[in-house]
């Protein structure tokens, strides 16, 4: 018996709050890198759960070109945090607000 | 020579280019021109009125067409020159006093380092002052119209480094100008009905009268009035007349009391059949003159400055040439003014004798005793004073005194009466300064050195012409230039009301004698201590009559309060409410934008709480389409 569809939307759900929650209230660039990371893996986790519900590959296939874009994208990111770093001495996202209006 | 004509206005215009262009080359020689060009036009003018007076009576006005002027469809203007007794007569003034005026000045203006300049000026006046009376039809005499008010202007400020000067040039040119303006109004109306500036369409020729409404010709007639008023320095456009006399003497001589100003008058006499359709137009006018006889005589009194009284002397006498033209007798209109350019030019010319003869001493208060150093001089100003006054047989007596006789044999008691009186203040304003400044005690420092023979000779001829001209001119009232003017302006009729001549005659000479008595009184050589404080014991009465009754200030107070109070408040209105709408809009669009960069936080965090609210805000709107 297959494990319903449900419990992966759940914990899903769940991960993708609780990525969301760190990004909205961590001021640590690298903690809110984490946040987006769990969002990603939560939404990867959905497409997986629904391939197997449809006994189809796109949405694995889909899965891990999410991922290697998201190893691109830590890449870049970490670089940025880095070279923010570097400059302000500082990773506190609130206080890289130079491109306010 | 009446054909020639044109040759008349062509000299001086050509010798104004000359001296203009050459004048610094020319040096002394420029003012020999300048005489030299205006006696050769006085000559072709005497011939062609030789000429004329050899034609029957009813052949004497000729129309001699130069060349086209303007042809703008249906509507075409000739530049034709009339040549008929009225203005034969206006150009034997101009030419005649104009050659002595210019012999004159090149004695005045000998110190001067711009001759070239000033005699190209005025033989440029000569000309524009020519083609006004020669003109044919109204826009030509207008064209000449402001070309003497421009060479006016430019002789007034002639001195331009005197601020006086630059100032009382300004003012002349636009106080006349409000005149201009009203004239050129009339002439916009003239041609509306007309469709012609032509006189021989708009005053009708051979004794037809043009078609015309009552109340088209009274406004055409108020109209060119409102500019013969500015030109010819009437109430209320007289401010400028007495300031004029920063100019050169000369100029005053020429131009403020002999020619230009005598402009108004010839344009009034010269539509006078515009102004006999209307009766209103007509009272205007006699209002208006009498009310300027009145207040330029009083005005003339209180003045200390010789020059600013015979300036309020010539309004005084231009207000009873219009006096005449507004009762219907415009050859004695005529008659008054060609006597007036003489006597007033000798009048100024005289003036402008001490002026040269005293450093520009003009205040009689200190002059004094003149007589002594300069006996011609005393005696020119004392044949200009008598020809002025009512006294027989002088020119005063048949030109102004006729006038307000044949207005009580119209029975027009008031005129009789306040022309009286003006004629009375005129024999006193006159006799004024030569008690002031001939007579009596020396008050001045040094020598005045009598002005040469080149400055007595022109005086002698003017003196001579204005003691007797009025006797030659017009010994009965309908006198031989009236007579020779009859074809053009129509025959002097002499009613029979009121006292007879000659308690007329016995009554203008009591006048006259009073008004030197009462100059004597006050004036005389025994009361000078009492006349030079004068302001100090009677400021009230002195000043009003200094001041030309405070009209000037008026119009200084209104120009200074009403006028400036009113460009504040546009000044005001400009800054606050033009410059506040258009300033507006641009402190809209700068709030405007500064309400999007709310957004524009620059804090990721807040982009991320958007992108959420943005991704919930989607999916409650399937949730509830769905």
């Amino acid at each position: 018996m297959r494990t319903p569809i449900a419990y992966f939307l759940v914990l899903s759900a769940i991960l993708f709050a609780l990525g969301t929650t760190t990004v909205l209230v961590r001021r640590s660039a690298l903690r809110i890198f984490m946040g987006v990371e769990l969002q990603l893996n939560a939404v990867n986790l959905t497409l997986v759960a629904f391939s197997r519900m449809h006994m189809e590959l796109d949405g694995q296939i889909l899965a891990f070109f999410s991922m290697v874009v998201a190893a691109a994208e830590v890449v870049v990111g970490l670089a940025i945090i880095v070279a923010v770093f570097r400059r302000t001495g500082s990773i506190d996202v609130d206080e890289a607000d130079v491109l306010r209006g | 020579m009446i054909d020639a004509i044109g040759l008349v206005i062509a000299i001086p215009l050509l010798a104004a280019a000359v001296n203009g262009f050459f004048g610094r080359r020319l040096g002394r020689w420029s003012g020999w021109l300048a005489t030299l060009a205006m006696a050769t036009s006085f000559v072709i003018a005497a011939g062609a009125l030789l000429q004329m007076l050899s034609l029957p009576v009813d052949e004497r006005t000729q129309v001699v067409s130069v060349a086209d002027w303007i042809t703008a469809g249906a509507a075409s203007v000739s530049l034709n020159l009339r040549v008929d007794p009225l203005s034969i007569t206006m150009v034997m003034v101009v030419t005649l006093v104009g050659s002595l005026i210019h012999l004159y000045a090149i004695g005045y203006m000998e110190h001067d380092p711009r001759p070239g300049r000033f005699f190209a000026y005025t033989n440029l006046f000569c000309a524009f002052m020519l083609t006004l009376v020669l003109a044919n039809d109204f826009l030509l005499l207008y064209l000449g119209w402001e070309g003497v008010g421009l060479c006016s202007y430019l002789l007034i400020g002639f001195w331009s480094d005197r601020p006086e000067a630059a100032r009382a040039a300004k003012k002349a040119f636009i106080t006349t100008r409000v005149g201009d303006v009203l004239l050129m109004l009339g002439l916009f109306v003239m041609f509306v009905h007309f469709g012609s500036f032509s006189f021989d369409v708009v005053l009708g020729s051979e004794g037809s009268l043009p078609v015309i409404a009552t109340s088209t010709a009274t406004a055409i007639s108020l109209l060119l009035l409102g500019g013969a008023v500015g030109k010819s320095a009437q109430l209320p456009l007289h401010v400028w007349l007495p300031d004029a006399m920063a100019g050169p003497t000369p100029v005053s001589a020429l131009i403020h009391a002999a020619t230009m100003v005598t402009a108004g008058v010839y344009l009034v006499v010269r539509s006078h059949v515009l102004f006999e359709i209307s009766d209103v137009a007509l009272d205007v006018v006699a209002i208006v003159g009498l009310a300027g006889a009145l207040y330029g005589g009083l005005a003339s009194i209180g003045q200390y400055d010789m020059k600013r009284a015979l300036a309020y002397s010539t309004m005084s006498q231009l207000g009873f040439m219009f006096l005449a033209a507004g009762i219907g007798l415009f050859p004695l209109a005529i008659t008054l003014l060609v006597a007036h350019a003489f006597y007033k030019a000798l009048l100024f010319l005289s003036a402008g004798n001490v002026m040269h003869g005293l450093h520009d001493e003009i205040d009689v208060r200190r002059l004094g005793g003149l007589k002594r150093d300069m006996p011609w001089t005393a005696a020119l100003f004392a044949a200009g004073a008598l020809s002025l006054s009512g006294l027989p047989p002088f020119s005063g007596f048949f030109t102004k005194d006729s006038i307000v006789e044949l207005a009580s044999h119209d029975g027009d008691v008031i005129i009789f009466v306040l022309g009286s009186i003006a004629a009375m203040i005129s024999a006193w304003y006159i006799m004024r300064p030569f008690f002031q400044a001939f007579i009596g005690k020396q008050r001045y420092e040094g020598k005045a050195h009598e002005a040469s023979w080149l400055m007595r000779a022109p005086l002698l001829v003017l003196a001579a012409g204005g003691l007797f001209i009025g006797l030659s001119l017009a010994f009965t009232p309908e006198g031989r230039l009236a007579t020779f003017l009859e074809p053009v302006l129509g025959p002097v009729v002499e009613g029979d009301a009121g006292p007879s001549t000659q308690v007329l005659i016995a009554i203008a000479i009591a006048l006259t004698l009073l008004g030197f008595w009462i100059a004597w009184w006050l004036y005389g050589p025994s009361k000078t201590e009492q006349w030079i404080s004068f302001p100090e014991r009677e400021p009230g009465m002195a000043g009003a009559l200094g001041h030309g009754f405070y009209i000037d200030d008026l119009y200084a107070w209104v120009v200074s309060n009403v006028g400036l109070r009113g460009a504040a408040f546009l000044a005001w209105f400009d800054r606050t409410v033009i410059d506040g709408a258009v300033n507006g809009v641009g402190h809209l669009g700068r709030w405007a934008s500064g309400l999007a960069p709310i957004w524009q936080s620059g804090r990721v965090r807040r982009y991320a709480l958007s992108f959420l609210a943005g991704g919930v805000a989607l999916l409650l709107y399937a949730v509830v389409r769905i």
